[in-house]
């Protein structure tokens, strides 16, 4: 068995994940990789990877690994979310490197802010490009390891199994989760399939994430919203964000995994700045929408774009006196066997 | 024809260029589309053509909607001729017994005997509308008239892959193990989808699709073949 990271176990649902396959949704092939973006993003500078890296996405609960490696530098994206290690009592928060040794088990332990989070290793993991992304579309069985989610026993296998001691990175200000802001919409396509009434309560009323949720996409529980005519449409090509609402009035947000065609209307579509803080909440969550011009959400997308340009250069080198948590090189040196803060 | 621009959030484009689900609409969204792929405007990631309609999906950081609307309006012609040779699909299918397990419901259901069934569904050439539901799931018209019936009331869990399915006007097969509602009337050994192949969906929209009846060992033979990595059509498919 290759060495890497070797899965205790696996977490509720993790994935590897990149920004996803492009270019095959012509033949059906959904784009899938990371819900969060910009977490995936944050998480694979900090370990100095290119950002595009494959990487664990972790939904729901999280993984508990051993590393079997002789050193790798790991990093954990995702608000509240934080690497606890077995060994000590204090966790490694996320937005923070660690460098960790051959024997060390750790858990990715999610807050309470973020239903998902990252977990990048520095060189990447070393698996497959399937059509060009290493993303995990479980469905059709592409890409990461063996097409599926991680199991118990799995060895994570990594494309550097000896990471070299340097400074850690921390971002100094992680991005907010957004769990009480407000998700944005642009109407459309079919929204003049849809009353009055039915565009108004999507605007005002308040929706609750029921507990069908996953990867392809998040059951919303409200007001019923009513279609004007029938609800079965000619199926038609569909974008991730895309609100479809079925015979039941009860709408669906449409996420990563998202069948590339469908038949239901759609009476909205979430605004590509806005995905990453929808998959960030988890079942029983409130959800609100509020309406946007297509231009005002182009406009989002690029200032989204450049807070997260920032943030990627933002990335500082943790100080070496003082605030040193380099933990490998403090286990390799036993110069401590037990708790270590990382309270900058 | 009538052309509506659809917003698709802030990252895609709907194009839509008729109501109805017919073979004229269908040539005109896979001539936009290919026009659009030569064209190649700035920004644009990729395009997903269905029954009536093109999406676009661009990114908002390379070029916005109102510059994408304009360089495709620029795109429409007045050709209507029909696109020059599309490919020709010969596709196997076994419609006995295992393979086979709606055929007698839908016969029924038609007033037909399960021989006419595999006939009327074996005697036409089908058009590849779209590509979708699954990685390389072809939606095929038409259906002949005396075959279209509504979907299952009840549909299966799980639908074993290579299955041939009619529903309403239309026929379909199933590349992966899935959920589905249609009637299997048939299964193919070919493989629709591989991810090592180039391009990964045997099929495109655009393609002519012609179903013909094998039998149980001629089924067998050609599946030993395809999972062998072996071209099941012996360089004779497809053909101009």
């Amino acid at each position: 068995m290759k060495p890497g990271l070797s899965v205790i176990s696996p977490g509720l649902h993790t994935t590897v994940q990149d920004l996803g396959r492009l270019g095959y949704q012509a033949l059906g092939v959904p784009v899938s990789g990371a819900l969060d973006t910009p977490s995936l993003r944050l998480a694979n500078a900090l370990v100095g990877n290119p950002v595009n890296t494959a990487a664990l996405e972790i939904l729901f609960t999280g993984p508990r690994f051993e590393v079997t490696a002789p050193a790798v530098r790991v990093a954990v994206a995702g608000a509240g979310a934080s690497l606890v290690l077995a060994r000590a009592g204090q966790p490694v928060p996320a937005w923070l490197s660690v460098r960790l040794v051959c024997g060390e088990v750790f858990e990715v332990r999610l807050g309470r802010e973020a239903v998902c989070a990252y977990l990048a290793v520095e060189g990447g993991l070393d698996v497959p490009q399937v059509l060009g992304s290493a993303s995990t579309y479980v469905r059709a069985g592409l890409g990461g390891l063996y097409g599926r989610a991680l199991r118990a026993g799995d060895a994570v296998p990594l494309v550097i199994e000896r990471a070299p001691e340097r400074r850690e990175r921390r971002l100094p200000s992680p991005p907010p989760a957004g769990a009480r802001q407000p998700i944005r919409i642009v109407f459309g396509p079919q929204h003049d399939g849809f009353a009055e009434p039915a565009l108004r309560a999507l605007v005002t009323a308040e929706f609750r994430i029921s507990a069908n949720a996953d990867r392809m996409g998040m059951r919303l529980e409200g007001p019923r919203l009513q279609h004007r005519a029938g609800w079965d449409i000619v199926s038609d090509a569909i974008a991730t964000g895309a609100i479809q609402v079925p015979g039941s009035g009860q709408p669906i947000l449409l996420l990563a995994d998202h069948q590339t065609t469908g038949g239901y209307p759609k009476i909205a579509t979430v605004i590509s700045a806005d995905l990453p803080i929808v998959a960030r909440r988890r079942p029983g969550d409130a959800i609100c929408f509020a309406a946007v011009t297509v231009e005002e959400a182009e406009a989002l997308a690029r200032e989204a774009e450049h807070r997260l340009a920032a943030a990627l250069a933002s990335l500082e080198s943790v100080p070496a006196a003082g605030g040193d948590i380099d933990l490998a090189s403090l286990y390799d040196r036993n110069l401590i066997s037990g708790v270590v803060a990382a309270d900058h | 024809m009538k052309v509506r621009f659809l917003s698709v959030g802030d990252t895609g484009l709907a194009v839509e260029l008729g109501d109805a689900v017919d073979r004229e609409t269908s040539r005109a969204v896979l001539r936009l589309d290919r026009a659009l792929r030569a064209a190649r405007p700035v920004g644009v990631v990729e395009t997903v053509p269905t029954f009536r309609s093109l999406l676009v999906h661009y990114d908002p950081l390379a070029t916005s909607r109102g510059e994408l609307e304009t360089a495709i309006a620029g795109l429409f012609t007045d050709d209507r001729s029909p696109p020059p040779n599309p490919r020709l699909w010969r596709i196997p299918v076994c419609y006995e017994g295992e393979f086979a397990p709606d055929l007698d419901a839908v016969a029924r259901l038609t007033g037909l005997a399960p021989g006419e069934v595999v006939a009327a569904h074996s005697g036409v050439c089908y058009h590849v509308y779209m590509l979708g539901f699954l990685p390389g799931f072809p939606y095929l018209g038409d259906l002949p008239q005396a075959l279209a019936l509504p979907r299952r009331a009840d549909p299966r869990l799980r639908v074993p892959a290579g299955s041939v399915a009619i529903a309403t006007t239309l026929s379909a097969i199933y590349p992966f193990e899935s959920p589905g509602g249609w009637h299997l009337i048939g299964t193919t050994p070919l493989r629709l989808f591989d991810p090592a192949r180039n391009p990964p969906a045997l099929l495109a929209a655009g393609d002519a699709v012609i179903f013909e009846p094998i039998d149980a060992s001629a089924f067998a033979a050609i599946r030993t073949r395809v999972a062998a990595g072996a071209d099941p059509f012996g360089g004779g498919n497809p053909s101009p």
